[in-house]
C-alpha cells in the first residue's frame, strides 16, 4: 500500500470560529495507481492535498486522522521527518501555475531545488538531472529554459516546469492539484497526456484533483467525489461517470463544459 | 538596456540643472543682500553698486546662472564672499568629512537594519520582534538632533567613550580617528532610519512568505530558514532597496543638522553659516553637491533594482 488515509480532518481556527475545510476523508492507493478527486469549488480538495503534503501550518489549523505513506504516518511526523519526505518521495503541483514559481530565480535552479535539499550532488550533475526532468515534463529545449526566468514563460510551460521540479527525484506519489484548470483547453489536453506518460514510464502514482469528472475519467482508474469536506461517492472512474449514484455527482457531470461550449474542442475522448 | 541607461542619465542631468536653477531662484527671492554682510550696513549706495557689479549681481538671473554653469564646467565654483577664497578650496576639506559622515550613516543603517529585519521576520511575534516594535516607535518619533544630544550625553559625558569637541579633516589623524569621531554622529542619523528600515524589511519579508512560490519551496522539503534566505529575501529586498535609496537624501539632510550638534566641520555646517551670510557661491556649490549625491545614489539604486528583479531587465 502506497497511501492509506483514514478519517482526515482539517479544522481551520480563526480567532473566533472553527471551520472544517475537510471533515472526513479516507483513501487507499496502491503504488503506480492514478486516483482522482473531484468536487465543486470549496469542497476541500486542495486542503486535503495540502494537509497530506504537510503544507498547512499547524498554527492555522488542527489536522487529525491518519495518513500512512509507505507505512509512516505523515500527520504524526515531526517537521524534520516530514521534510525528508517532501519533494523526494512525495511531491505536489499546484493549482496556480502563474504564481507558484519564484519570480527572481532562474527556472533551472527551481527545477533543481529538491536535489539541492535532498542530495549532495554537484552543480553539473544537478543540471543534468534537471534537464532530464524538464524533458520528461514535455519541455522542449530545456537547455535554453534552464537560464530563463518564470515571467518569460507561458502558463502551460510554467506548469510543466512545476511538473519537472516535482519529478526531479522521481517521487513515489505525485499530487496534481487541478494542474490544468488555469490553462486553456489545448494545453490542458497536452499536459494530461504528459502526466499519463509519466505514470506509465516512471511508475509514479498520481493523485489527480479536478472539478471536471470527464478529465478525471480520462486519466484515473478510480475516483473519489467530495462535497463540503466529505466523500459522497467513490468507485471505478467509468462507473462513477456513466452510472453516478448521487445527485451531486450527476450535477458535476452536467455542469462540466461540453466540447460545443469550449469552442475548438480538442479535449479528452 | 543601453537606451534605458541613457534615458536615466539624461534625466539625471536635467534633475541637477533644475535643482541648481531653483536654488538660484530661491536665493534671489530671499530677502537680504550679500553686500550687506560684506560691507556692513552703513555702506554708501555707490559702494554697494560697485560691489554688486563686481560680483556680477547686477546681471539678470538667467545670465548669472549660465555664468555659474560655465564656471562649473571649467572647475571654477567662484569666490566665497565671506572667506575671500575659491569655493572649491574652501569646501575641499569639508566635503570629505560630510561624505564620510553620510557614508558611515548609510553603512550603519544597512548593517543594523538588514539583520534585524530578517530576525524579526524569522521569529515573528517573538521577544526580539516585540521589543524592536516598541523601540521602533520610540526611535522613529525622536528627531535626530535630539538623539544626537542624547548620544553625546550618554557616550561622551557619562560613559566617556569619546570626547566631545570639534572635528575637522585638518585635525583628524588616520582612519580610526575619523571613525571614532564620526561614529556617534553617524549613529544619531542612522538609528531613526534603521528603525524604519527594519520595520519595512520585516513587513516585506512577511508579505513574501505568504506568496504561492513560498509554498512551492516548502513542498520541496526546505526548512523555514532556507525558505526565508533563499526564496523570500531577494524578493523582499526589492522594495527595501528603493526605500534605502530614498533615505540617502534624508541621510545627507540629517548630517547637516547633526554636524551642528556634534560640531563636525563638514559642508552642512558651512551651508548653514553661508546661508546666514548670503554667501551665494558657497551655498550654490553645496546645493549642487548634495543634489549630485542624491541623484547619483538614486541612479545606482535603480540599477541595483534591475539586477535584483529580472522582470525589469528586458525593458
Ligand atoms: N486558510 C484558510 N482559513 C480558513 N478557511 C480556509 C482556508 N483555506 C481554505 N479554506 C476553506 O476551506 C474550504 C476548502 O477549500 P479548498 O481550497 O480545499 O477547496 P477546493 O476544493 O480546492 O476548491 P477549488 O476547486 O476552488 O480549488 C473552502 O471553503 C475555503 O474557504
Ligand atoms: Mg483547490
Amino acid at each position: 500500500m502506497l497511501l492509506h488515509v483514514e478519517h482526515l480532518k482539517v479544522t481551520f481556527h480563526d480567532r473566533s470560529s472553527l471551520f472544517d475545510a475537510v471533515e472526513d476523508f479516507s483513501l487507499q492507493m496502491e503504488e503506480g495507481e492514478v486516483v482522482g478527486i473531484v468536487g465543486e469549488s470549496g469542497s476541500g480538495k486542495s486542503m486535503t492535498a495540502h494537509a497530506l503534503m504537510g503544507l498547512i501550518p499547524r498554527a492555522k489549523a488542527d489536522i487529525s486522522g491518519k495518513a500512512l505513506f509507505r507505512g509512516a504516518d505523515l500527520l504524526a511526523m515531526s517537521r524534520a521527518q516530514l521534510r525528508q519526505v517532501q519533494g523526494r518521495e512525495l511531491s505536489i503541483i499546484f493549482q496556480e501555475p502563474m504564481t507558484s514559481l519564484n519570480p527572481t530565480m532562474r527556472i533551472g535552479r527551481q527545477v533543481e531545488d529538491a536535489l539541492r535539499v535532498h542530495t549532495k550532488l554537484g552543480a553539473g550533475e544537478r543540471r543534468a538531472r534537471a534537464l532530464e526532468a524538464m524533458a520528461l515534463a514535455g519541455l522542449s529545449d530545456p537547455e535554453k529554459l534552464y537560464r530563463c526566468y518564470p515571467h518569460q514563460l507561458s502558463g502551460g510551460m510554467r506548469q510543466r516546469v512545476m511538473i519537472a521540479a516535482a519529478l526531479v527525484l522521481r517521487p513515489r506519489l505525485l499530487i496534481a492539484d487541478e494542474p490544468t484548470t488555469a490553462l486553456d483547453v489545448t494545453i490542458q489536453a497536452q499536459i494530461l497526456d504528459t502526466l499519463k506518460d509519466i505514470n506509465r514510464t516512471e511508475g509514479t502514482a498520481i493523485l489527480f484533483i479536478s472539478h471536471d469528472l470527464g478529465v478525471v475519467k480520462a486519466l484515473c482508474q478510480r475516483v473519489v467525489v467530495m462535497r463540503h469536506g466529505l466523500i459522497v461517492e467513490e468507485g471505478p472512474a467509468d462507473q462513477v461517470f456513466y452510472h453516478p449514484r448521487e445527485g451531486y455527482t450527476r450535477q458535476l457531470i452536467a455542469a462540466r463544459p461540453t466540447r460545443k461550449k469550449l469552442r475548438g474542442g480538442g479535449e479528452d475522448g | 538596456m543601453t537606451k534605458t541607461i541613457l534615458k536615466r542619465l539624461g534625466l539625471l542631468v536635467v534633475t541637477l540643472l533644475l535643482v541648481t536653477f531653483l536654488a538660484f531662484v530661491a536665493f534671489s527671492i530671499l530677502p537680504g543682500d550679500p553686500t550687506n554682510s560684506i560691507l556692513g550696513l552703513n555702506a554708501t549706495q555707490e559702494q554697494v553698486d560697485a560691489l554688486r557689479a563686481q560680483l556680477g549681481l547686477d546681471l539678470p538671473l538667467w545670465q548669472r546662472y549660465l555664468n555659474w554653469l560655465g564656471g562649473l564646467f571649467t572647475g571654477n565654483l567662484g569666490i566665497s564672499y565671506n572667506y575671500d577664497m575659491p569655493v572649491g578650496q574652501l569646501l575641499a576639506g569639508r566635503v570629505g568629512v560630510t561624505a564620510a559622515l553620510a557614508g558611515l550613516s548609510f553603512v550603519l543603517i544597512v548593517v543594523i537594519s538588514i539583520p534585524l529585519g530578517i530576525l524579526c521576520a524569522r521569529y515573528e511575534g517573538g521577544v526580539l520582534d516585540r521589543a524592536l516594535t516598541v523601540l521602533n516607535q520610540i526611535t522613529m518619533s525622536i528627531p535626530n538632533f535630539l538623539l544626537g544630544f542624547l548620544l553625546t550625553f550618554l557616550f561622551s559625558l557619562v560613559l566617556r567613550w569619546f570626547t566631545v569637541g570639534s572635528f575637522s579633516a585638518a585635525t583628524a589623524q588616520g582612519f580610526w580617528d575619523w571613525l571614532s569621531y564620526l561614529f556617534f554622529p553617524a549613529l544619531a542619523i542612522a538609528l531613526p532610519k534603521s528603525a524604519m528600515t527594519v520595520k519595512m524589511l520585516r513587513g516585506s519579508i512577511l508579505g513574501e512568505m505568504r506568496e504561492d512560490y513560498i509554498r512551492t519551496a516548502y513542498s520541496k522539503g526546505n526548512s523555514k530558514g532556507a525558505v526565508l534566505w533563499r526564496f523570500a529575501l531577494r524578493n523582499a529586498m526589492i522594495p527595501v532597496i528603493t526605500f534605502l535609496a530614498m533615505t540617502i537624501a534624508d541621510v545627507v539632510a540629517g548630517s547637516i543638522v547633526v554636524e551642528q550638534v556634534f560640531a563636525v566641520q563638514g559642508i552642512g555646517q558651512m551651508l548653514v553659516t553661508s546661508i546666514g551670510n548670503r554667501d551665494y557661491p558657497v551655498v550654490q556649490a553645496i546645493v549642487a553637491f548634495i543634489a549630485l549625491i542624491v541623484v547619483v545614489c538614486n541612479f545606482a539604486a535603480d540599477g541595483l533594482y534591475r539586477v535584483m528583479d529580472p522582470r525589469l531587465r528586458q525593458r
